[in-house]
């Protein structure tokens, strides 16, 4: 088949057809750019997080104060997701468990439950919400308002007292959260089992826990503390990177949550599959 | 030291032939993604005296005084305060250099978080080591009565009207003693009332605390208030510089811009 176009419309085709890919071309380069530089600024921020955590001059009364803020202050918002997590899993599994006529198994199923799986990752979840974004948007809107500067200025490494502290409270706080969770949801537990039978509470417990071994504690302890540095870190990164804007503000509390949240998923992920290797 | 309303306006300036240069720069550039702010600036801030920095947004100014305190890092080119050049200080060295100067930031950048006193506290604990809560309670209380605001102590910056956290503002950069002082637009946002309270009060500083002062401002009242000598920048370099009756009475199109 012959194809009758002008030399003219031809050479503006082609010269049309170029031009769009390098167009594709420069986009994809500059994407690839951008994505290289953003993991060396993430490598590079981890590096001085960890030369400014070892280093000589600790801000311990900022680090108790974030550890107020973050392990106190968030105890109404984990109190309630802990209790409704231990009630819903009991409500949703008993009818099951009872066609079986194993219900008293349920205390047991409900614990193990919650301390290896469900109460690590929701509490986490729930925090880094809460914990991410609201590090995000302060250390945000400390950048706009050049407070970063200014604690430079006054010969304050603001890495070492403003992200360190940060990191390691969440660190340190948000393990306890998830225990305190897990204990609240095996009381929710009991009151989701009391609604349709009559547990007493001592014999409830004594049942949950008798159930429970170290293999269940100490793994899901273990990843607690990866997915409180996940959440510091991330919070962290986001607001201390933020952009001059008050825009700029709200993206960094808004990529916060959604980075974190994801990377607690990618940590359990992980801490599963070695926990189902050892 | 309360602000004297009455004071003459136009300064006396400091005579500056005879004086030592605190800070010196030479041949400074600084660009950003290839554009160039700062093209081989050149200018010396003289002891004791009040330095007027002009020039159109987006000249360079801020982003000279951040090279100067090392919030920045410039290209090329020397920055001597005091006899060291900044540029080539380590991060412990340069900590000490900037005890001796003090930065008020245009926005105040008042912690959020923090009350007026642990605003003030803030520096004094980190810069002064030594010195005791006792000590500490009178020297913000003192600075807190040369800035006019001695019942603020225990507000929140949320709770102070822009003049007033310009003020406190002021307070927590003298708080330390500074020998210079690199205001960065400190009318900008007030009112004429406010901000000529303000230049006065830079004024008061000066006598007070014996600083030397680079004030980077496009308030021309401001300017005449506080400046002993005057440099525009324009393109990144010292367009002209002088005194202010120097500036008052030329001919140039830009300068008359601001002076008219």
């Amino acid at each position: 088949m012959k194809i009758n176009i002008p030399v003219s419309k031809a050479k503006q085709l082609a010269l049309h057809h170029t031009l769009k890919l390098s167009e594709n071309t420069i986009a994809k380069t500059t994407m690839a750019n951008n994505i290289i530089t953003d993991f060396a600024d993430v490598l590079l921020f981890i590096r001085l997080f960890i030369k400014e955590t070892f280093s000589r001059k600790f801000e311990v009364r900022e680090f108790f104060h974030q550890c107020f803020a973050i392990g106190y202050k968030s105890l109404p918002l984990v109190s309630v997701t802990g209790f409704i997590m231990g009630f819903v899993l009991t409500i949703q599994s008993r009818p099951a468990l009872v066609s079986f006529g194993a219900v008293t198994m349920l205390p047991g199923m409900v614990a193990v439950s919650l301390i290896r799986e469900m109460g690590p990752v929701i509490t986490a979840l729930i925090c880094a919400g809460k914990i991410a974004s609201g590090m995000g948007a302060e250390l945000g809107s400390m950048k706009v308002t050049e407070q970063i500067e200014a604690m430079e200025v006054s010969s304050t490494h603001p890495m070492r007292f403003l992200v360190v502290t940060r990191v390691l409270a969440a660190t340190f706080m948000i393990p306890l959260l998830i225990l305190y969770a897990d204990g609240l949801g095996i009381v929710g537990s009991w009151f989701g089992a009391n609604i349709k039978g009559e547990v007493s509470l001592v014999l409830f417990f004594s049942q949950a826990f008798s159930h429970i071994g170290f293999v269940d504690l100490l793994p899901a302890v273990i990843k607690s503390f990866f997915f409180g540095a996940v959440i510091g870190l991330v919070g962290c990164y986001k607001g201390y990177n933020a952009g001059r804007g008050t825009e700029s503000v709200g993206k960094a509390a808004n990529s916060a949550v959604v980075l974190a949240s994801l990377l607690v998923l990618v940590v359990d992920m992980i801490a599963v599959q070695i926990t189902d290797m050892l | 030291m309360k602000t004297n309303q009455s004071e003459e306006l136009v300064k006396e300036p400091v005579k500056t032939d005879t004086k030592e240069a605190v800070i010196e720069i030479t041949g400074l550039c600084k660009s950003f993604g290839g554009q160039e702010v700062l093209n081989n600036l050149s200018f010396k801030l003289f002891n004791g005296e009040n330095l007027v920095v002009l020039g159109k947004s987006g000249s360079g100014k801020s982003v000279l005084i951040k090279c100067i305190v090392g919030l920045l890092k410039s290209d090329s080119g020397t920055i001597q305060v005091f006899n060291q050049d900044i540029t080539k200080l380590t991060v412990k060295e340069l900590g000490e250099v900037r005890q001796k100067i003090g930065f008020l930031f245009q926005s105040g950048a008042l912690y959020d978080s923090m009350t007026v006193k642990e605003n003030l506290e803030f520096p004094l604990r980190r810069m002064k080591e030594h010195v005791n809560q006792k000590e500490i309670d009178e020297k913000i209380k003192d600075v807190l009565e040369n800035v006019g605001l001695a019942d603020a102590l225990d507000k929140m910056p949320s709770q102070l009207s822009g003049g007033m956290r310009k003020r406190i503002s002021l307070a927590r950069t003298i708080v330390v003693d500074p020998l210079i002082i690199l205001y960065d637009e400190p009318t900008t946002g007030l009112d004429p009332v406010t901000s000529e309270e303000i230049s006065l009060l830079i004024n008061d500083v000066q006598k007070k605390y014996k600083t030397s002062s680079i004030i980077i401002t496009h308030d021309i009242e401001c300017a005449r208030t506080t400046a002993d000598r005057l440099i525009m920048l324009q393109d990144g370099q010292v367009y002209e510089k002088g005194s202010l009756n120097k500036f008052e009475k030329s001919t140039d199109e830009l300068i008359m811009a601001f002076f008219k």
